[in-house]
């Protein structure tokens, strides 16, 4: 019970803190259309996917794309705040209270995914835009697994933060790790096309496995007009021209068992903190 | 009553510095127990480990009866915090600060704003409780951080360096909190300082330097242990070792001027103006203070009045530096 009260306190002043800094709103509201017009739209008109069957643009496919990478990057920051927080102090008030480590990890990883959610959301708005329509049950599914996404990479941030001792160190992760996790997860390329040694490590990437199940939810309930007559779910055809290799369970059960490690990392980054 | 916080050879080592050399005192219930020392004598050190931050080398130390380095969840419940740098969200209200704070301690959610407002209020602080902290000046950060430190009621309040860079009045003021604050709930003040003049404040005073408690006692104890008054002399290079020579005394050299401890200084004066002369030139008696305690434990001046570049940091921190961006 009074760990439960930790992990709400922890989260509570996460959620407040993010949304009051005016600067990090903004770029919440302005990050996702700036990703998907200029990076989509831009990208569209120069590229056609080889493997695309006649409905998929290449905007089609960014999108879920994109909501992961927003998802990371939203999560990644909320999770390295940690560094800020040693910076200026607020963390021993933190650490010297009578609540658990874990606890502390557990309520900065929740408050990070929450925010990541919630920018998920605005970019779900944009749907239309790209030509993908929802479901009020598909958006639920697609916020579920947003959640679990955003909650196992703010722990990464949180694991590799309570480790760290300067901001400088952070830049490195940023361009080491963080990036690459973007550019082999096949929200830009799928997949199918990439070259053999780039395959194996698109499959070690666990957000591969995210951005798989992002693709198959959001592909779900937009019907394809078929050139031969009749309809056919968007995700289907993505299904078949190999867009979309997993089963949304596969998918979701990696996320989740990333997710407990790296939330487990997390926690015993901050036990190890001074 | 039984001892509040007791220490059996407390070590620290960082690699090879040694922070803290084997450490044993006992503070009792209710003290005001003041740790004073120079820049890296060790004082941050002992509190990190008493209050559970930092686990020593060797040696025990217990908190409220608990062992701080097996029952650190026991120890954290019963004491509050005062760090020595700054350790507030700015970004949160001061009233924010406080619920934050109140909760992760489990206070009550019945009694949570009365005691919010009340400890705003001994701080003076309740017309500014919704303001965001990024906007205080650096004294009220501090009260507010004292505030906080108090909110769950503590039974011991650790306060480390409280009145660093602050004004005169806002230093009496935190003083008389203080005080207050022991008189009405009893709480345990343990508190560093390297303000000598703040230090008569407490009612035990441990001195440290190079990790080793140098001595223990009562301000007025420790300024009688000296044995008279101090005799502080203007004249030439060599006084300081022919003073010594011919009065076999213990003489400290600081800026031009010699001082030593004297029995009857006053009618010393006429008689070392006799031996010595047309060397000195100038010659004052006075009552010793905690800085001639502490020059004759050490060999060395502790600089009392100036803050030295690195309080001036820590001031400059705690006035900008938090406008917490990510
Ligand atoms: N994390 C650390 N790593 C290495 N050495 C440290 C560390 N923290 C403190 N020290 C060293 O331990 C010694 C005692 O430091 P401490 O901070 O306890 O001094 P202090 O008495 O609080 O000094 P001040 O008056 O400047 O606050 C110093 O020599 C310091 O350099
Ligand atoms: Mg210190």
């Amino acid at each position: 019970m009074q760990a439960i009260q930790a992990i709400y306190t922890i989260w509570l002043r996460e959620f407040k803190v993010s949304i009051r800094e005016r600067s990090r709103l903004v770029a919440m509201f302005a990050q996702p259309l700036l990703y998907l017009l200029v990076v989509g739209k831009g990208l569209t008109s120069a590229m056609t996917l080889r493997t695309a069957p006649g409905g998929i643009d290449y905007l089609k496919f960014m999108f879920p794309g994109i909501i992961g990478m927003s998802l990371l990057f939203t999560s990644i920051f909320a999770g390295a705040s940690t560094i800020w927080d040693r910076e200026f102090g607020f963390l021993k008030e933190v650490l010297v209270a009578p609540v658990s480590r874990g606890a502390v990890a557990l309520g900065k990883s929740l408050g990070g995914a929450t925010t990541a959610t919630i920018q998920a959301i605005i970019l779900l708005a944009l749907a239309p835009v790209v030509g993908v329509s929802l479901t009020a049950a598909v958006v639920a599914k697609i916020l579920v697994v947003a959640f679990l996404i955003s909650f196992a990479v703010t722990s990464l941030g949180v694991a590799i933060a309570g480790r760290m001792k300067s901001m400088q160190g952070f830049q490195m992760i940023m361009n080491f790790l963080v990036m690459p996790l973007y550019f082999l997860s096949g929200a830009m390329f799928p997949l199918s096309t990439a070259p053999g040694w780039m395959k194996i490590l698109m499959r070690v990437d666990p957000l591969t496995y995210g951005v798989d199940a992002l693709r198959g939810l959001v592909f779900s309930s937009t019907l394809i007009q078929l050139p031969l007559g009749g309809t056919q779910r968007l995700s289907v055809l993505a299904r078949a021209t190999g867009l979309i290799r997993w089963s949304l369970g596969f998918d979701v059960g990696v996320i989740t068992v990333v997710a407990l490690v790296l939330a487990a990392a997390g926690a015993m980054s901050l036990s190890g903190a001074e | 009553m039984s001892a509040i916080i007791e220490t059996q050879g407390l070590i620290k080592r960082y690699g090879d510095v040694t922070a803290l050399a084997g450490i044993d005192l006992v503070v009792q219930p209710g003290e005001i127990f003041g740790f004073l020392g120079p820049n890296g004598a060790g004082k941050s050190t002992a509190i990190k480990i008493l209050s559970t931050l930092l686990k020593p080398t060797a040696g025990r130390a217990t908190l409220a009866g608990f062992d701080v380095a097996s029952q650190p969840g026991k120890v954290r419940q019963s004491i509050g915090m005062v760090f020595q740098d700054p350790s507030l969200d700015n970004r949160l209200t001061a009233e924010e600060n406080l619920q934050f704070h109140a909760m992760l301690y489990h206070v009550p959610r019945s009694v949570r704003q009365d005691r919010i407002a009340r400890v705003l209020t001994m701080v003076d602080l309740l017309d500014r409780r919704k303001d965001l902290v990024s906007i205080f000046s650096g004294g009220m950060k501090r009260r507010l951080e004292i505030a906080r430190g108090l909110l769950h009621e503590p039974q011991v309040l650790f306060l480390d360096e409280p009145t660093v860079g602050l004004d005169p009045q806002t230093r009496a003021a935190i003083w008389e909190h203080v005080r207050r604050l022991r008189s009405e709930s009893g709480v345990t003040v343990f508190m560093t300082t390297h303000y000598m003049d703040e230090a008569e404040n407490c009612d035990r005073i441990a001195v440290i330097d190079h990790g080793k408690l140098q001595a223990l006692d009562t301000p007025e104890a420790l300024k009688r242990s000296l044995g008279g008054e101090t005799v502080i002399i203007t004249g030439d290079a060599a006084l300081q070792g022919d003073i010594a020579e011919r009065y076999g005394v213990p003489v400290q050299a600081s800026e031009g001027t010699v001082h030593f401890q004297m029995a009857d200084a006053a009618q010393f004066v006429p008689r070392v103006v006799a031996d010595f002369p047309g060397r000195i030139t100038a010659i004052s008696v006075k009552q010793p203070n905690l800085d001639d305690v502490f020059m004759h434990l050490t060999g060395r001046e502790i600089r009392a009045e100036e803050a030295t570049p690195l309080d001036r940091m820590r001031m400059m921190a705690r006035r900008w530096g938090s406008q917490g961006r990510r």
